[in-house]
């Protein structure tokens, strides 16, 4: 435990991050003690209070708590990420395996799809899934449609890292020493490969959060969720900016910048666990 | 050995041509919707004129749009017509034809797009190369923490804040659009003046983010290369400090953001969408956000394809002018 402390004292990126991230953690507990989340339905409170002590994020338009929608939106969105990156990750890992292992024709394939995936935006193709779904998205259908291309970024570069593992000294040692293959992948690639593959997971799911969110304020997320990106899309549906209508923006802009910063220096951190070369750069 | 190379890259770009089209024609029709047969119930729903008969219309609509056809005749069909751009009318706007609405709404977004991201390429890739250089002013180091904390950011995010301090809290720049209502596109200096300043904030809340990403990458690149043998070399001959900073760091060290370039297109794209549908700016963003409004598919259809074929030609362009960049790579087959 203190050594862990001390760690955290060298490294400040993960420090800040998992400090961040915490902090919002502890606001959606608390807040759920605090809070009765039904408040985050329309029509439950007066209409377009500014913060006050009843409501200390004020209310919208159509009726919400907008401390309750954060409340219980933070999680919802946050799941959608947690989701879609475990599944990219999941797959990518996978797919990289089975392409750095058979190389040759299946490791073209693999890596020309990705490539040719990754130089497409990715947006655009969630749009025509999404619009191509019958009937409105429930939360769990967004995380599957953002889901559907979070694997492309992860393959490429898992792949190129486990190709210059499997070059390593120790590598070809466990394999003259008769090592089976699902032996080398599991006792001397995986262990190797943990914390870039966690690097990768938490950018994975910061950007399948990005995603989702641009979804949502296109409006095609799940309109009965009280998610952050649908906050926006109904601030933007009702021209709160221009109304003057402040807080509706503030409070999910603070959290979504919260979301994307303590994610990016957990990144970063993580990144200095995974390449110790970028602690004497950085 | 430049011709195979090209045509290489060229077939590829067509794959991605292919592959959009397939996509567009293919994924709506997966969902098992059936649109003559809605809208008529619909229709119907309404207490509109049509009650009876849904069957026999449904056939004959889709005997004149060519639905009943074998799929791969539609299929087919359907191509030859993308391949022309023609991508049918818009439902929402009707008689207007998809083609116009994004012809209209594409100089917008290439307008802004291509000056925020050569602009936030060039001064990112340059900052991000002094950072490294280790003669570079000292204050320059605290330009770090900003430029890492912004890169982080959603272009659209600090696009609301900057539009609340910079456009609603001190009203200094235009709030919404691409032009002043009331004004008529013209070619004059006010009319260019009007559209610069609307410009001004989706541009900055782009340049601002993006400028942080391409530093960090440079700043990293340069940091490997300066400890190469050749910049030692170059060192202790006596080169000039801007000679070995731009002829032997920063000439090798743009490699990769070159590469990272061709990579961003699409997200830097995304990313825009967003922008364009915050500021109400007139491009593709915005056409695409009413369209998904207004269920408008066949414009959603046409933004789609024509924007993945406009980002597969840009990177097939960056492809063919990288070996020009990198002579090491050559035209060869690797």
């Amino acid at each position: 435990m203190r050594g862990a402390f001390r760690y955290l004292g060298r490294n400040p990126s993960l420090t800040v991050g998992i400090a961040l991230l915490a902090a919002l953690g502890l606001f959606v507990i608390i807040g759920n003690l605090l809070v009765d989340t039904h408040d985050s339905r329309p029509l439950s409170v007066p209409t377009l209070r500014p913060p006050s002590r009843d409501f200390p994020f004020g209310t919208d338009r159509q009726g919400r708590d907008l401390l309750a929608v954060m409340v219980a939106g933070t999680p919802l969105t946050l799941r959608i990420g947690f989701i879609a990156g475990f599944f990219g990750v999941g797959l990518g890992t996978v797919l990289a395996f089975i392409a750095a292992y058979y190389r040759g024709l299946v490791d073209t394939m693999i890596r020309g799809i990705a490539d040719i995936g990754l130089t497409v935006p990715g947006l655009l193709v969630l749009i025509i899934i999404a619009v191509s779904i019958k009937g409105t998205l429930t939360v769990s259908q967004m995380a599957l449609v953002v889901a559907s291309l979070a694997w492309l970024y992860p393959t490429r570069t898992i792949r190129a890292q486990v190709l210059s593992l499997r070059e390593r000294g120790y590598v070809e040692v466990a394999r003259l020493s008769g090592m089976s293959g699902p032996g080398i992948i599991f006792l001397e690639l995986m262990p190797n490969l943990l914390p870039y593959l966690a690097a990768t997971l938490v950018s994975a799911v910061s950007s399948a959060i990005l995603a989702s969110i641009a979804l949502e304020v296109l409006g095609l997320g799940p309109i009965d969720a009280p998610t952050l990106g649908m906050t926006l899309y109904w601030v933007n549906f009702n021209a709160a900016m221009i109304n003057g209508w402040w807080w509706w923006w503030i409070a999910p802009t603070v959290i979504i910048l919260t979301v994307f910063l303590g994610l990016f220096f957990l990144t970063v951190g993580l990144d200095e666990i995974a390449n110790p070369r970028l602690r004497r750069s950085a | 050995m430049q011709a195979a190379y090209v045509a290489r890259r060229f077939g590829v770009f067509l794959l991605i041509v292919w592959l959009a089209g397939t996509l567009n024609f293919f994924l709506p029709r997966m969902s098992g919707q059936d649109p003559v047969r809605t809208k008529l119930l619909q229709q119907a729903a309404l207490g509109g004129y049509v009650q009876g008969g849904i069957e026999e219309m449904t056939r004959e609509y889709e005997r004149r749009f060519g639905l009943d056809k074998p799929l791969w005749r539609q299929y087919l069909t359907y191509l030859h017509d993308i391949s022309q751009l023609d991508f049918n009318y818009s439902i929402a706007n009707y008689p207007r034809t998809v083609r116009e609405l994004v012809a209209d709404a594409l100089p917008w977004t290439i307008g802004l797009l291509g000056i925020t991201t050569l602009l936030s390429f060039g001064i990112g890739t340059l900052l991000g190369a002094l950072l490294a250089w280790p003669r570079a002013p000292r204050w320059m180091v605290w330009l770090m923490p900003p430029l890492w904390a912004l890169h982080a950011i959603p272009f659209f995010l600090l696009g609301l804040i900057l539009t609340y301090l910079l456009a609603f809290q001190m009203p200094l720049l235009p709030i919404f659009g691409g032009y002043s209502a009331g004004i008529t596109p013209a070619l004059s200096w006010s009319f260019a003046w009007d559209v610069l300043q609307h410009a001004l904030l989706p541009a900055l809340s782009i340049i601002l983010v993006a400028t942080g990403g391409w530093a960090l990458g440079m700043r990293g690149m340069t940091v490997t290369i300066l400890g190469e043998d050749y910049v030692v070399f170059a060192e202790a001959k006596g080169l000039r400090a801007s000679t070995v900073f731009m002829r032997y760091c920063v000439r090798n060290a743009i490699l990769p953001q070159v590469t990272a370039l061709a990579l961003a297109l699409g997200q830097i794209l995304s990313g825009a969408v967003l922008v364009e549908v915050i500021f109400g700016y007139p491009g593709i963003g915005t056409l695409l956000y009413q369209a998904i409004r207004e269920n408008d598919h066949f414009v959603i259809q046409g933004i789609v394809f024509t924007v993945i074929v406009a980002l597969g030609f840009t990177t097939f362009v960056l492809d063919v002018v990288y070996p020009w960049l990198d002579p090491r790579i050559s035209y060869h087959r690797t």
